[in-house]
């Protein structure tokens, strides 16, 4: 539960739990890309956000072990986790990344979204990817420092990320009729997801007063004018404007996060403290 | 692990088949790359191997994620392979051998002065 003394934690596990969810879906193509060198440019990308996703889970758990004494706070609804941290045990990364339910997790909708088919996967990353490239550009003047040196360490995989999901949107729809149709159909399917990447909640609000975090209506503009451009050349239209979908970073989350969870969560669920 | 086991079973069954379903495909295929690598500045260029792409941005980018994710390289070229004439190991005979006994063609009747140190 978010409250006054819990913004920093909060705002960590959102970024957290992008970087974490989205390299999860990425993950899965591991083995089923349409060709080798793909699948080995996928399995590189998804473990850069497994390698953020795992900084900002350290720093996470840092502030939870520093919160944790004061019992009569409840940070996460799983009864054993909760009872871990009140009983003054120091948790982990790991605890944070398995033993949190779905409405303990903060990634936007976006991140969560199946990846259907090529299309859909390199749509969702090229939309993810623009806008983590500006958030960590506007992060790494954070005057949180562990927040600013996660930013600038992955920014320039981040820009990586980008180049590699526009190239593919454009390639995809400056291509064959086909090819540019399922483009399309992908970038419209998705776009009811990109809105609430820009919405400021409460957290958000707060972090950018105290100069942490950062402000989301400057990078709408930069995300869009990037879209824009990519589309373009893609040869494709922009969506109409319309209803967007928005809860993710609240805990309210589609259907499909909970499957993640159950694959990605399952063998320390089951095996508790189980290593390998 | 019956199942496991069963599975794997079939796969190898298969195997014949898909192989030739593969080769039957291989038209489609996005055309084959040479990589060359620079390790680093002041060095060559080196084969590294070969990989599929579908132009020369893609194959410098396929390359940038399969041969240099270790540090490998700080400089990357890409040769499309059909570009690439080999010689004809059928000639080595004749194009190689005849080096073979020609030992002044090596610079070792010289002697060296002692001044000449790195050589």
């Amino acid at each position: 539960m978010t409250t006054d003394n819990n913004l920093l934690l909060d705002y960590t596990l959102s970024l957290a739990d992008n970087a974490l969810i989205i390299g999860h879906r990425l993950s899965e193509w591991c083995g089923h890309g349409p060709i080798l060198e793909q699948d080995i440019a996928l399995t590189n990308t998804s473990l850069d956000h497994l390698g953020q996703a795992r900084s900002l889970y350290q720093y996470a758990a840092e502030q939870v072990n520093a919160l944790g004494a004061d019992a009569e706070q409840k940070l996460f609804s799983s009864e054993s986790l909760q009872a871990n941290i009140a009983s003054g045990n120091v948790i982990d990364e790991d605890d944070l990344a398995y033993l949190r339910d779905a409405w303990d997790f903060k990634n936007l909708l976006l991140a969560e979204q199946p990846n259907k088919d090529w299309a859909y996967t390199v749509a969702r990353s090229m939309y993810f990817d623009i806008f983590q490239y500006f958030l960590f550009k506007n992060l790494v003047n954070s005057k949180d420092v562990t927040i600013a040196a996660i930013a600038e360490k992955s920014l320039k995989e981040v820009e990586y990320h980008k180049r590699w999901s526009s190239e593919w949107v454009i390639r995809l729809g400056d291509g064959t009729e086909e090819s540019r149709h399922r483009m399309q159909t992908a970038i419209n399917d998705l776009w009811p997801y990109t809105g609430e990447m820009f919405k400021m909640n409460r957290t958000d609000v707060a972090m950018l007063a105290a100069g942490i975090g950062a402000d989301l209506e400057s990078i709408k503009t930069l995300w869009l004018e990037e879209i824009v451009a990519v589309l373009e050349q893609a040869t494709l239209e922009m969506p109409a404007q319309g209803w967007m979908h928005e809860g993710g970073k609240e805990g309210r989350h589609s259907e499909h996060l909970g499957y993640v969870l159950a694959e990605l969560q399952f063998m320390q669920r089951a095996y508790p403290n189980h290593e390998w | 692990m019956a199942t496991l086991y069963g599975v794997a079973f079939c796969y190898f069954l298969n195997l014949p088949n898909y192989m030739s379903e593969l080769s039957s495909k291989e038209k489609a295929e996005w055309p084959l790359w040479e990589v060359f690598i620079r390790s680093k500045a002041g060095l060559d260029h080196k084969h590294v191997g070969s990989l599929h792409a579908a132009d020369a941005d893609m194959a410098i980018e396929n390359a940038r994620d399969v041969y240099t994710r270790r540090m490998e390289g700080i400089s990357i070229w890409v040769v499309e392979s059909k570009y690439v004439r080999a010689s004809n190991p059928d000639d080595a005979a004749s194009l190689y051998d005849p080096a073979n006994d020609k030992i002044y063609r090596h610079p070792t009747f010289y002697n060296l002065p002692d001044e000449v140190k790195y050589m």
